[in-house]
């Protein structure tokens, strides 16, 4: 797939990646000063695989961030003001004030689901959404990252394994960020490549640098539109690095200092800066220009945030049960007859199938738009080819299919 | 009206709202082409295709996070659990996921998890369990557990139809042994709503599943001896019908709770502490209990029998509140 970018969209990567940053160092100072509530995570160094992939998908496609995809909500059209109050737990933050950082979502116009604490759980949640888009015709892509410790829960393997079998349209991004709070990716998995876990559901993976944001973009682009056109599931790797601790509670002094230096000097947004003036793609007017619009941006919406009042202590007592606010209504995009009696109507068995030489028990179509595995039409892609070398910078993509 | 079992009236309320609507869709193992383990989805998916009944690998985590994620977007998914003993295996997902999900960022849920429960057919540790209070003890998380064939159906359309994540306890002790006539139209029976099953004066026994009809018999042994119980049927675990509770005991004076839970944690605790909070003066004997021991469900017949309540321990423990 030939993927390009306009000026204009090289110019919006970086706005996004440097808005992401200069979110978060802003976000440190608030910290400082007492005026996180709770916990605040770093996205450090993982700006281009949040801003990268996120940017791949359109309004009418689904996301679900994780705990450091901050980038992917502001490109997803989230606001500075939403992270600000939902750190510093205001009544008018998304979730009123109710839970915290980046866990908060929007189900009717950005299409965001919100994350929760425990690692995995977003991924048969969003096969499932990308199932239900199926059914109802729509033409949408569901996407959710995973760091490479979460990949380790019992969730993450039924979540995959479901998509695949369902062949649901749904792009799993493993930010390979090297660590699981303090343990090291090679303590927890036994494998070079977190995208060798893609083999086990029969699915297509790449793997991309995930510091490279061109790289990035165009790899979930890829995955994005095969996925789209009925492919089913897809695993991208993105290797990166937390530079920061786990939290800012955690100094990370366990991270060996060459492994500091040798990430920091690939630093994401430090390498497109270069790219963008190598390619001619703007001037140092240009980027000051940028820059203070980002600046300026977030003065206003920091203010927003703390001039905002807490929440009013009854609302604790609200919202546990949604009484008659239920407006989620389900967009059909086919004709509702093809899922309704009579023309519903199937034959309730298995037929057995000669497929490859081999005699397997198939006979059902997921949906009528996508085919299985073995229903006649064509077998699923398989992950081969070329494998990143590790301790390398793996060049602006490694794509494997 | 037609006699039915339990059975078929939770298969017939899931036949109906699928005909309804087009967003209900059901998910689980083996509930496609064998019909489910127990026969409840037979003919679902001949008549609704491949699209909506959807035969999951066994991966109870992924079936409850794949129905949110349908919730998110529009559709209105029953969830089966082969028996309701594997709800454990994705406990993570409805407390943490599901429940939460309206309180914390007012994304609404509207699921169905339903399943087999209960013991009473010597299915062992792993096919008899009633596991309803951990969800009951979920702020979030509507629970049903109904007892006749009419409430069943009634209930379960109900469910699909309510805007929150509702767990739905088939007792499959009851699936093939109870039948009755249920009207031919469609009706919804609310949730929330405790029922008056015997009208009595002496005390009064809640219970609910099974375990009301084990009451009903003993309210029959009871009333030959003289004594009149009254018999409800909670029908809902969750939210719990305070109002009829109160009502019945003001009238009585005296209750006796019964559920085939076990007894540390079960619901009869609950009930005795909102009747303390709130009717204390009105009664005129101690609260009791009878219920499944503090064990996990045990598979031989003899030990099983030892575990669960029967209509003469109930009645034994009504005699002594009786006498007060």
């Amino acid at each position: 797939m030939n993927v390009s970018l306009t000026r204009q969209q090289h110019l919006e990567l970086y706005y996004y990646m440097k808005l992401n940053r200069m979110l978060e160092e802003q976000m440190e100072r608030l910290f400082r000063q007492n005026k996180i509530v709770g916990g605040l995570y770093s996205s450090l160094g993982q700006e281009a695989t949040s801003v990268g992939t996120a940017y791949a998908l359109e309004l009418r496609d689904w996301m679900a961030p994780m705990i450091r995809n901050i980038g992917a909500l502001l490109v997803k059209g989230f606001k500075p003001r939403d992270i600000f109050t939902q750190h510093m737990a205001r009544y008018t933050a998304p979730t009123l004030g109710k839970d915290g950082t980046s866990h908060f979502g929007d189900l009717k116009e950005r299409h965001v689901v919100s994350p929760i604490s425990m690692l995995g759980d977003l991924i048969p949640v969003m096969a499932g959404v990308a199932m239900a888009g199926r059914y109802l015709g729509q033409k949408i892509v569901a996407m959710t990252w995973i760091g490479d410790g979460g990949t380790s829960t019992g969730a993450f393997h039924e979540g995959m394994n479901l998509a695949a079998a369902q062949r649901a349209p749904f792009v799993c991004v493993v930010e390979n960020n090297q660590w699981a709070y303090s343990t090291p990716v090679r303590f927890q998995v036994p494998l070079r490549d977190l995208a060798d876990r893609a083999k086990a559901y029969g699915i297509s993976s790449y793997i991309v640098d995930g510091n490279d944001v061109v790289a990035v973009y165009t790899t979930s682009k890829e995955a994005v539109e095969r996925c789209r056109a009925g492919e089913g599931p897809i695993l991208i790797e993105a290797k990166t690095m937390r530079m920061k601790g786990h939290a800012q509670h955690d100094p990370a002094e366990y991270v060996p200092q060459e492994m500091v230096e040798y990430w920091k000097a690939r630093d994401p947004i430090i390498r497109y800066e270069q790219y963008l003036t190598e390619k001619k793609l703007w001037d140092p007017k240009t980027k000051a220009e940028i820059d203070a619009r980002i600046e300026r941006e977030l003065q206003e919406e920091q203010e927003f945030a703390e001039n905002s009042p807490l929440p009013p202590p009854e609302l604790a007592e609200q919202g546990v049960f949604c009484e008659g606010c239920h407006t989620i209504e389900a967009q059909w995009e086919r004709p509702i007859e093809e899922v309704m009696p009579p023309k519903s109507s199937v034959r309730p068995e298995w037929t057995v199938k000669n497929f490859g030489g081999i005699e397997v028990v198939e006979g059902r179509t997921p949906a009528p738009t996508v085919g299985l595995s073995g229903d006649g039409r064509k077998p699923p892609a398989r992950a081969v080819g070329k494998k990143a070398k590790s301790g390398k910078t793996v060049g602006r993509s490694k794509v494997r299919r | 009206m037609a006699q039915v079992t339990f059975l078929e009236a939770i298969r017939q309320a899931l036949f109906e709202e699928m005909e309804r609507d087009p967003t209900v869709v059901l998910l689980g193992e083996d509930v496609g082409v064998y019909g489910g383990a127990f026969k409840v989805s037979a003919g679902l998916l001949e008549r609704f295709g491949w699209e909506r009944v959807i035969d999951t690998p066994i991966s109870e985590t992924a079936i409850i996070g794949a129905a949110v994620g349908m919730s998110y977007a529009g559709l209105r998914p029953v969830a089966e659990m082969q028996f309701i003993d594997f709800i454990a295996c994705c406990f993570n997902q409805l407390t943490n996921f599901v429940a939460k999900s309206h309180y914390r960022w007012g994304a609404p849920v509207p699921m169905v998890v339903r399943g087999p429960s209960g013991g009473g057919v010597h299915g062992g540790p792993f096919h008899s369990a009633n596991p309803e209070m951990y969800f009951v003890h979920t702020p979030g998380l509507k629970v049903i557990y109904p007892s006749t064939a009419y409430d069943a159906k009634g209930l379960l359309k109900s469910a699909i139809r309510d805007n929150n994540p509702v767990l739905f306890f088939e007792h499959k002790f009851l699936y093939r042994r109870i039948k009755e006539e249920i009207p031919a139209e469609d009706y919804t029976v609310p949730i929330g709503k405790a029922a008056v099953r015997r009208e009595g004066r002496d005390l009064t026994i809640i219970s609910y599943a099974a375990m009301m009809h084990t009451s009903l018999e003993a309210a029959n042994l009871l009333s030959k001896e003289g004594i009149e119980a009254e018999v409800m049927d909670l029908r809902t675990l969750y939210p719990l019908d305070r109002e009829a509770i109160l009502a019945s005991v003001r009238k009585t004076n005296k209750l006796l709770v019964v559920h085939e839970d076990t007894r540390t944690g079960g619901i009869a605790g609950e009930i005795a502490a909102i009747v303390c909070e709130e009717a204390f003066e009105d009664l005129d004997g101690p609260i009791l209990r009878v219920t499944s021991l503090d064990t996990p469900v045990p598979y031989s017949p003899p030990l099983e029998e030892r575990f669960l309540p029967n209509a003469e321990k109930v009645a034994a423990a009504a005699r002594e509140l009786a006498r007060f």
